[in-house]
């Protein structure tokens, strides 16, 4: 078994591994398989996403090779022939939709939104249109997009200005940009690929507007793909990452189309232009609770898992300066600053997955009961999903960067796989709301479930600690104490009911002074996006240590889980004691304990470092990286890589620039 | 087109004339108006007219960087250009703030030669290195090796029978990696290797190295040379890679005015190598200047944008506000602005300083050297990180525009980026300021009294008379007087020395050796060098009050100062609180105050960001337009994109079409 996993991990070898690598795997502490196994779910889990995963590597079609020379029009078209040949393949091998195939690609796809699209059709459309649109979209007889923000607008969706006039004459809405702000601006696959895309405009009939509300609409022709009349559309131009992605944009000059095209589950428009609602909207909320939860794993922990893999690896095969004199000059990931970069990462990569098992749990429950009719945990699941979404692109774009910096200058090179990494998982902090005002939803559910709670009334699960505020001290009399999760999680509860019930209590005093309602609000909003981080990162400590508890004592899994959960606790208040320190419920001495117990947690750590980043089983085709792979042959592969790319051909810029310059003709310039 | 309304308002809502405040960054009404000349001269030039980078292919970059940087060198002597600051503004005009490939040339190889180089080398190089029959590179860093200077493995061994330096990269992380200009554009490199002779080895020394021949640019037998690829930014620079295999040099390309080797291979040892420091002070002070620039330049585009942006509702059923009326807008973009100035203070503080000391260099004076050596690095690790982190801030504040390559900020932030790790890397950097304070510390502690920024150190061996040490004194804060926070910066400061050497002398006591007990104590000295670093700047920052003489100018930088240190405070409460400087209650004060600042800025917020004085040009950002005329260009952008190139693209015939024809 270990040796299918070495070459599943190695892929392509160049031959040996490194040493310094090799020695790092033989000291492991706990059984690697087995973290692998509970990281998927279950070693059957791990099978099938190895198989999947070594049908998509075999398959040149798939290859990532050279990914990093290529311009923005190759990348484009690259991701196009991958979708393409993705469709063949999963019907081939008889794979169902949101396996593990998409995190094989790495994401390099074309097509994303048609799922998106697909996705609306069914939550938002009647079951006319559902039937209608569904087959064709699964066929590919249509490529969909999902055109939502506009210039002007994004996170604050009753903002949109795009305009759906209703004409009940020929029983047509008129589609219109009528300003510049106006116009969509994003939407993925819009630019050159879409044929088709739901657009969301502010509904008017007889002069009176509805809101905002989805229409289908055609905006390229089936035939020659040109576009339609009224339509302009292109591409929005280059971005951070995403050279794959055609974002785009899309202009509507009066544009027509027939009364069916508005999607009409929840609401209709009857023909003489009456306008119908039915159902509860508050399933709109879901759908965006469905989004966010969902792309934490793919999005989110998946690129961070990698640049912690590859900063890791990295750090233990660099050598630089000594530690002892006469002796060879130390691995980097010996040096407690580095340590001090690299392993709090990877202790928040573990929590966060278990944070995300855990927001995938309640999301399964919330969804059963919503089947029931019953929409009473909708609120919370959207405070948690928002505010997680929040915390966790933020925290884990923050570690990225850091894992960057730790590779000293190679990091800066693409062929480390980091800066694309970085580029890619730093727009998750935008996309699906904007990470403050995300803060500011889980702020006023927290403030209102405070409310709530002072008053004795029921709130949900996850906020009755609200209220149990105790004004008692940290109980912890020696460092050691400070392994102990029921400290460590008492001191972030504490925190977290206090930057509540403080903010709630500002609040109150600005409202009864006179100050109106929104401008308290305002004045309040650094205070409640602090308290809303505070909620979050008490919830996740407090669920990696539960998570600890349930697991399996063999094969040393809890024992290194427990380090890993008392890290991720420990660097929480290490690098933000003003919250613990502040009204004295931790002392200065406790905290000078809290730091010794923090940075005794890294030497102990340090030994598992590799091991634990091998269990994220990446393969060296999926990390794409030459820093980072398997067999630790860094400088090799560089090197090898360093030539293949295109600057090595002969440039036209010396002949036409260069030559003249060094030989002083630069005047016939 | 006419500047957007609500730019306009807030131009005239400003209570300070903008241009004054550009007169003190640029040093004086004399400094702006010759700034801007050069700038006009340079962006009126049709020759450094071209295509919006963003569209091109890193292989078009790097051709539009040579041909501008060959025109630039031969206008430059044209127009007379000879200070080396206004040299920096024509470049900096001519490549809009990017790297070029003759970076390195000018900046590294020619100032190597003037001070390296003996008078005959300087007669054999010099002359054809300015004409630029010469293009030098300066090939320091290997694959293997970068801060650490000593580990660099490149081999010059002596031949005393042909009097021949043999140049050899041995492993495959010897080869020289990442130098600019090395790839493609240049004919010559300066290579730092270990010299070998007599059977021995001597150390770094620095030889001149031919590595293309003349005429015909192919590289040389024995030199294997070429681009290392695609990076995050930099694609207008080729940063090379140099492999060389018994490659003989003549002894005379050994750099020799202070170490040498004669012709039978003895070895004459340099005098000092104290003047090295002074490179490495001056280069420093340009990155922390950079670091000023940079995040300058990002709040000047989140700024503009804030003001032009309306979104969503303040008040029930009033039109949307601009976001900057948004506290927590605020709270991201103005403790930035307030640090954009205050590192623009710092770096023209170790500037001036610079060039003090080294006017004391040729006297003869460097007593002051090695505190300003240990000053810098901590100061441009410290600068470059807030500055690296402010930047994205900066474009996460725009939302989903700053993620688009037309806000500038992308290209802003890859450009600078990498200054957190060349030219030292910034722990490293911190752990040399650390090394400074714990000399210091044991200075004080035997007795000895220590002068400059650290002399606060003095005051915890008079502590020592009374059993309590100095966490435990008292200092009354006043929260609304910069000098009263100084003082609080200062005590911050001492309690974290203090604290790194006790710990690190716990460490010896446990019989480790000192580089063990260093090791196991580099993360209290970090934090320790951190302090002392924002100490400094919250100091220089608030003695530049006192030269500011128009009353409303003074008052706008005195709230800049206010907020930059009382955010510092906010951010770090948990370092006051522990010590004891301040109270939980007065915490809570700050916090309050600064929320009341940010308030109290805004009306200004547009007009700081102006006296910046950034050319749109210059600035190369949609979204932060002088003139806020935001979204027609950002469209007029997009349609130039290459993707819009043709309006069917191509991948629809080729793969889309077979696709729907067979599903």
């Amino acid at each position: 078994l270990k040796g299918n996993a070495v070459r599943y991990s190695q892929g392509s070898a160049l031959g040996s591994v490194n040493p310094d690598l090799a020695s790092e795997r033989q000291t492991a502490s706990f059984c690697v398989e087995r973290l692998t196994a509970l990281l998927d779910g279950g070693a059957e889990q791990t099978r099938i996403r190895r198989a999947v995963v070594e049908a998509i590597e075999s398959d040149p079609v798939f290859s990532r090779e050279n990914q990093y020379f290529q311009t923005q029009n190759e990348r484009y078209e690259a991701a196009v022939r991958k979708a393409v040949h993705l469709q063949k393949k999963m019907h081939e091998m008889g794979w169902t939709e949101n396996g593990p195939e998409y995190k094989a690609l790495s994401g390099d796809v074309a097509f994303l939104l048609h799922r998106v699209f697909m996705r609306s059709i069914s939550v938002l459309g009647s079951d006319k249109q559902v039937a209608k649109w569904i087959p064709l979209a699964t066929q590919h007889k249509l490529i969909g997009s999902y055109a939502q923000t506009e210039l002007g607008h994004g996170t604050y969706l009753q903002g949109l200005e795009t305009t759906a006039v209703f004409d009940t004459a020929t029983q047509e809405f008129i589609l219109n940009t009528p300003k510049i702000s106006a116009m969509k601006w994003w939407p993925g696959d819009m630019g050159r690929s879409a044929t088709h895309t739901v657009v969301f405009a502010q509904l008017y009939i007889h002069g009176k507007c509805y809101g905002i509300h989805p229409f289908i609409l055609q905006i390229r022709s089936l035939q020659d793909h040109s576009l339609c009349p009224g339509i302009t559309a292109g591409d929005i131009g280059p971005k951070m990452n995403f050279e794959h992605t055609d974002n785009g944009y899309l202009l509507l000059k009066s544009v027509r189309i027939p009364r069916e095209n508005m999607l009409s589950k929840f609401c209709e428009v009857r023909p003489d232009g009456t306008y119908v609602r039915q159902g509860s909207q508050q399933i709109n909320y879901f759908t965006m609770t469905t989004v966010r939860i969902s792309l934490i794993s793919d999005e989110v922990l998946t690129p961070f898992m990698k640049a912690c893999t590859i900063a890791i690896r990295y750090s233990v095969v660099r050598r630089q300066s000594k530690l002892k004199p006469g002796e060879q000059e130390a691995k980097i990931l010996d040096y407690q600053t580095q340590q001090e970069k690299l392993l709090p990462q990877l202790a928040a990569a573990y929590a966060f997955h278990f944070t995300n098992n855990y927001l995938q749990e309640l999301f399964n429950r919330g969804y059963a009961e919503i089947h029931r009719k019953n929409f009473d945990m909708l609120p919370e699941l959207h405070a948690l999903s928002s505010g997680f979404k929040a915390v966790i692109t933020q925290h884990c774009t923050a570690g990225v960067e850091i894992c960057l910096r730790a590779c000293g200058g190679h990091g800066y090179s693409l062929l480390s796989g980091l800066p694309s990494l970085y580029t890619k998982i730093l727009a998750s902090c935008i996309y699906e709301g904007e990470n403050t005002i995300l803060l500011l939803q889980t702020a006023r559910f927290l403030i209102k479930c405070f409310m709530a709670a002072s008053a004795g009334q029921p709130v949900p699960p996850s906020v009755t600690y609200l209220a149990a505020m105790k004004h008692g001290k940290c109980p912890a009399k020696n460092k050691l104490d400070f392994l102990s999760p029921d400290i460590y999680i008492e001191a972030y509860q504490h925190a977290a009911v206090r930057l509540t019930s403080n903010t709630a209590a500002k609040l109150q005093d600005l409202i009864q002074s006179g100050v109106k309602k929104h401008d308290a609000w305002n004045q309040c909003t650094v205070q409640l996006v602090q308290a809303a981080k505070a909620h979050c990162h008490y919830i996740a400590v407090k669920n990696f240590a539960e998570t600890v508890e349930k697991l399996e004592t063999k094969a040393g899994i809890q024992k290194i889980m427990k380090h890993l959960c008392d890290l991720f606790a420990l660097h929480g208040i290490f690098s933000n004691t003003g919250a613990f320190l502040h009204d004295g419920y931790t002392s200065a001495a406790q905290m000078d304990m809290v730091t010794a117990s923090y940075l005794d947690l890294l030497a102990v750590i340090r030994k598992d470092a590799v091991p634990l980043v091998d269990a994220f089983d990446f393969t060296d085709k999926c990390l794409n990286s030459a820093l980072g792979s398997y067999d630790g042959q860094v400088y090799q592969r560089l090197y090898e890589w360093a030539q293949k790319s295109p600057t090595n051909q002969m440039s036209p810029a010396y002949e036409r620039y260069l030559k003249p310059l060094l030989h002083n003709t630069l005047s016939k310039l | 087109m006419s500047v957007n309304a609500d730019l306009r308002k807030e131009r005239a809502a400003a209570t300070f004339q903008p241009e004054l405040l550009t007169h003190i960054l640029d040093g004086g009404p004399e400094r702006t108006r010759r700034r801007k000349e050069i700038e006009a001269l340079v962006l009126n030039d049709p020759d450094f007219q071209h295509e919006d980078l963003n569209f091109l292919s890193r292989s078009q970059r790097y051709e539009q960087a040579i041909r501008k940087s060959s025109l630039m060198v031969m206008k430059l002597r044209e127009y007379g250009i000879a200070d080396p600051e206004e040299i920096y503004w024509f470049k900096s005009f001519v490549h809009r703030g990017r790297p070029e490939p003759l970076d390195l040339h000018l900046g590294m190889f020619l100032p190597t030669l003037l001070t390296q180089a003996t008078p005959e080398q300087q007669d054999r190089f010099f002359m054809p290195a300015w004409n630029l029959e010469i293009i030098g590179t300066y090939a320091q860093t290997e694959m293997g090796h970068g801060t650490h200077l000593r580990g660099l493995e490149t081999t010059a061994t002596y031949d005393p029978s042909t009097q021949e330096f043999i140049l050899n990269s041995p492993t495959v992380t010897s080869i020289k990696w990442w130098p600019g200009g090395l790839g493609k554009t240049s004919n010559h490199a300066i290579v730092l290797a270990q010299l070998y002779t007599q059977g021995q080895c001597k150390g770094l020394h620095a030889f001149i190295v031919p590595i293309r021949q003349l005429g015909t640019h192919e590289p040389l037998p024995g030199i294997t040379v070429g681009d290392i690829g695609p990076k995050f930014g930099y694609d207008e620079m080729d940063n090379g890679y140099l492999k060389m295999d018994n490659f003989r040099i003549p002894r005379e390309n050994m750099l020799m005015k202070y170490a040498q080797v004669e012709p039978d291979g003895t070895y004459v040892k340099p005098v000092s190598d104290k003047l090295t420091y002074g490179t490495m002070v001056f280069i420093r002070s340009l990155i922390v200047g950079d670091s000023a620039r940079s995040l300058s330049r990002a709040c000047t585009i989140a700024i503009r944008y804030s003001a032009v942006r309306h979104q969503s509702e303040l008040k029930p059923g009033e039109p949307e506000p601009q976001i900057l009326d948004y506290q927590t807008q605020q709270y991201k973009l103005f403790p930035l602005l307030a640090t954009a100035y205050a590192f623009h203070f710092v770096g023209a503080y170790i500037k001036d300083t610079y060039h003090r000391i080294s006017g004391d260099i040729s006297t003869g004076d460097l007593s002051e050297l090695p505190e300003l050596h240990a000053l810098t690095a901590g100061l441009k690790a410290f600068t470059s990180w807030t500055a690296n982190a402010g930047i994205e801030e900066c474009r996460m504040a725009c939302g989903g525009h700053g993620y688009s390559r037309c806000s500038g900020i992308p290209d802003i932030y890859v450009t600078f980026t990498p200054s957190c790790t060349y030219e030292g890397e910034n722990t490293v950097m911190m752990l040399q300021t650390a090394r400074f304070l714990m000399k210091s510390y044991t200075q004080v502690t035997s007795g000895q009294q220590v002068t400059g920024m650290v002399s606060y150190l003095n005051d915890l061996s008079r502590q020592r008379i009374q059993p309590q040490h100095v966490a435990a004194r008292t200092v009354t804060v006043r929260i609304n007087d910069p000098t009263s926070l100084v003082e609080a910066y200062k005590s911050r400061a001492a309690r974290l020395v203090e604290s790194a050497a006790k710990n690190l002398q716990a460490e010896l006591n446990h019989r480790r050796s000192k580089e063990d007990a260093w090791n196991r104590t580099s993360v209290d000295l970090v934090r320790a060098s951190e302090a002392h670093c924002h100490y400094v700047i919250v100091k220089l920052f608030t003695a530049k009050l006192a030269e500011v003489s128009d009353a409303a100018v003074h008052a706008v930088l005195t709230n800049l100062c206010l907020l930059y240190a009382l955010f510092g405070i906010s951010r770090n409460a948990g370092d006051f609180l522990q010590a004891g400087i301040l109270t939980s209650a007065q915490i809570t004060q700050v916090n309050q105050h600064v929320k009341e600042l940010l308030a109290v800025i805004r009306p200004n917020a547009v007009a700081l960001v102006d006296s910046f004085d950034f050319h749109d040009v210059h600035l190369g950002s949609v979204l932060g337009r002088y003139d806020g005329n935001v979204y027609e260009n950002m469209f007029e952008w997009a349609k130039k994109s290459p993707l819009n190139k043709t309006q069917v693209h191509e991948s629809f015939h080729k793969h889309l079409k077979p696709m729907q024809a067979k599903l």
